[in-house]
C-alpha cells in the first residue's frame, strides 16, 4: 500500500473512462458498454486506504460524468457506497482469491449503475430505461465481474514491475555470530 | 484514530458531491467542459491512431487503382456539377414563385462537417461528442445530420467540441411529419435501450393513415429543425390510450451505431 498504487489506480481510472467513450465494441456486440470503474473501486478498496478510495470515487465519478450526459457528480456517491464498506471490512474478505474478486466485481458492477439511475430519477432526470435495460445491467455486471480478477493480475504485475518492493529481512547479523573453534569446546 | 479518518474521508466526499450537485447549471456545464478537456490529448492520440491504417492503405495503393478512382471521381464530379446547375435553376424558379405569392424567401442550408470523437459511456443516455465548438460558430440546438438523414441536435457547446443529443434519447424530441396523403404529424420520442435504429413516433391522430414504409421527415414545427429533413420510415403503428391517439415505430435512415462524420446544419 503506497502512493504509487494510488497513482496507478487513478491513471487506470482515467484510461478506463476514456476507453469506454472511444471503443464501442461491447456496445456493438452485447448492446451495452461495460463500466470498469466499479472493478477498479474493488481493487482500490481491497489494496489501498480510505483516502485513496475517496479520491478514486471523486475523480473517477467526475471524469465519467464529464464525458457523459449525466449531471456532474452523480456517479461519485454510488462508487463510494461500494468502495467504502469493502475498504473498512476488508480484513474479513479473502481478497487474494479470484472467486472473491469475481464476486465483489459483480456486486459492485451491479450496484453502481442501479444507484446512479436511482439518483438520476430522484434528481428529476429522464434516463433511457426499458426492458432492454435489464439486459444491459446483466452485461455490465458480467463484464465488471470478469474484469475485476483481470485487473488484480494486471495491477500486481505493474506493482511488481514498476513499484518499490519491500526489502526481505534476514535474521542473520554478523556482529552476533557465535564463532566456535576447537579451543572453546 | 482510524475510524475518525474514515469518517472524515466519507464526510469530505459527501460534502464535495453535494457541493457539485448544487452548482448552478451554467457553472456545472463549464466545470464539465473543463474536466472533459483533460481527455483532449488522448482524443488526439486516438484520432491519429485511427488515421494511421488509412494513411498506410493509401500509401500502398497501386498507381493503376488510383488512376481508375480518379477517373470515376472526375466523372461523378461532372454529373454533380450538372445536377448543381439544375438545382440552382429550380431554386431560382422557386424563389420567383415564392415572391410572386408573397412567401418568405428560402435560405439555403449551411453545413459544417464534424467528426464524432466519442460516445456516451453511460448506457442510459444517447449522446456523442463532435470536434466542433463555439470557435467554429456552433450554438445550442443546431440540427445534426448525416447523408442519410437527421440524427439529433447540439445540446451543449464547448470551445473546441460539442455534445450532440441523438434521436431516441428521451431529451431529444422532434416534430415529425409522415409523407402520406393526410400529412400526419407526431412527436418523435424515446427509443428502446438496446435497439438504436427504432424510435417511437407518438401523438399521431387516431385516424392517421399509416402504412409500413412511408417516409417520415421533420415537420418544421418547434423552431429547431427545418422542415423536410428525412428521418426514417414507418415500421408499424398501433392505437394507444384506448384509441385516443396512434403510436408508430420508425426505423431511422441513419445508423446511429456507426457515426463517424456528421453535418451540423446552420438554418
Amino acid at each position: 500500500m503506497n502512493v504509487f498504487n494510488t497513482i496507478l489506480v487513478l491513471a487506470a481510472a482515467f484510461l478506463a473512462v476514456f476507453c469506454e467513450t472511444v471503443f464501442s465494441g461491447p456496445r456493438h456486440l452485447f448492446g451495452a458498454q461495460v463500466d470498469l470503474l466499479p472493478a477498479l473501486m474493488i481493487y482500490a478498496a481491497l489494496n489501498t486506504n480510505v483516502v485513496s478510495v475517496s479520491i478514486l470515487a471523486v475523480a473517477g465519478g467526475l471524469w465519467f460524468n464529464a464525458l457523459s450526459a449525466n449531471p456532474l457528480g452523480v456517479t461519485i456517491l454510488p462508487l463510494l457506497a461500494v468502495g467504502f464498506p469493502i475498504c473498512v471490512q476488508r480484513e474479513f474478505i479473502l481478497r487474494e482469491l479470484p472467486f472473491a474478486q469475481f464476486f465483489l466485481g459483480a456486486l459492485a458492477s451491479a450496484v453502481v449503475p442501479v444507484l446512479t439511475v436511482l439518483i438520476l430519477l430522484t434528481a428529476g432526470s429522464n434516463p433511457l430505461l426499458g426492458w432492454g435495460s435489464l439486459w444491459q445491467w446483466i452485461v455490465m455486471t458480467a463484464g465488471g465481474a470478469i474484469a475485476t480478477p483481470v485487473l488484480f493480475v494486471l495491477f500486481d504485475w505493474c506493482n511488481h514491475a514498476l513499484g518499490y518492493q519491500p526489502l526481505t529481512e534476514n535474521s542473520f547479523r554478523s556482529d552476533r555470530e557465535i564463532h566456535r573453534d576447537k579451543k572453546a569446546k | 484514530m482510524f475510524k475518525r479518518k474514515n469518517y472524515f474521508a466519507l464526510g469530505a466526499v459527501v460534502f464535495v458531491t453535494l457541493a457539485i450537485l448544487s452548482l448552478p447549471p451554467r457553472a456545472t456545464s463549464r466545470l464539465k467542459l473543463a474536466i472533459g478537456s483533460l481527455f483532449l490529448p488522448l482524443f488526439g492520440l486516438a484520432n491519429t491512431a485511427q488515421q494511421l491504417p488509412v494513411t498506410a492503405a493509401d500509401a500502398i495503393l497501386s498507381r493503376r487503382e488510383l488512376i481508375q478512382e480518379n477517373e470515376s471521381l472526375r466523372h461523378e464530379n461532372q454529373q454533380l456539377k450538372f445536377l448543381q446547375l439544375q438545382t440552382a435553376a429550380i431554386a431560382r424558379e422557386n424563389d420567383q414563385l415564392r415572391s410572386a405569392i408573397g412567401w418568405q424567401k428560402q435560405t439555403p442550408w449551411k453545413l459544417k462537417l464534424a467528426n464524432v470523437v466519442m460516445r456516451d459511456p453511460a448506457n442510459w443516455w444517447r449522446t456523442a461528442q463532435i470536434d466542433l465548438g463555439s470557435r467554429d460558430g456552433l450554438r445550442e440546438n443546431l440540427p445534426v445530420l448525416t447523408n442519410d438523414g437527421l440524427i439529433g441536435r447540439v445540446s451543449s457547446v464547448g470551445l473546441t467540441r460539442s455534445q450532440i443529443i441523438l434521436i431516441g434519447d428521451p431529451n431529444c424530441r422532434v416534430s415529425a411529419r409522415v409523407e402520406n396523403p393526410t400529412h400526419d404529424i407526431g412527436v418523435l420520442g424515446a427509443g428502446g435501450p438496446l435497439d438504436d435504429s427504432l424510435v417511437g413516433l407518438s401523438y399521431l391522430s387516431s385516424g392517421a393513415n399509416l402504412k409500413s414504409g412511408q417516409n417520415v421527415v421533420t415537420s418544421g414545427e418547434g423552431g429547431i429543425f427545418p422542415p423536410g429533413i428525412p428521418i426514417g420510415q414507418i415500421v408499424d403503428a398501433q392505437q394507444v390510450e384506448f384509441g385516443l391517439y396512434t403510436e408508430a415505430r420508425v426505423k431511422l435512415n441513419a445508423n446511429l451505431g456507426a457515426l463517424e462524420e456528421v453535418w451540423v446544419l446552420f438554418p
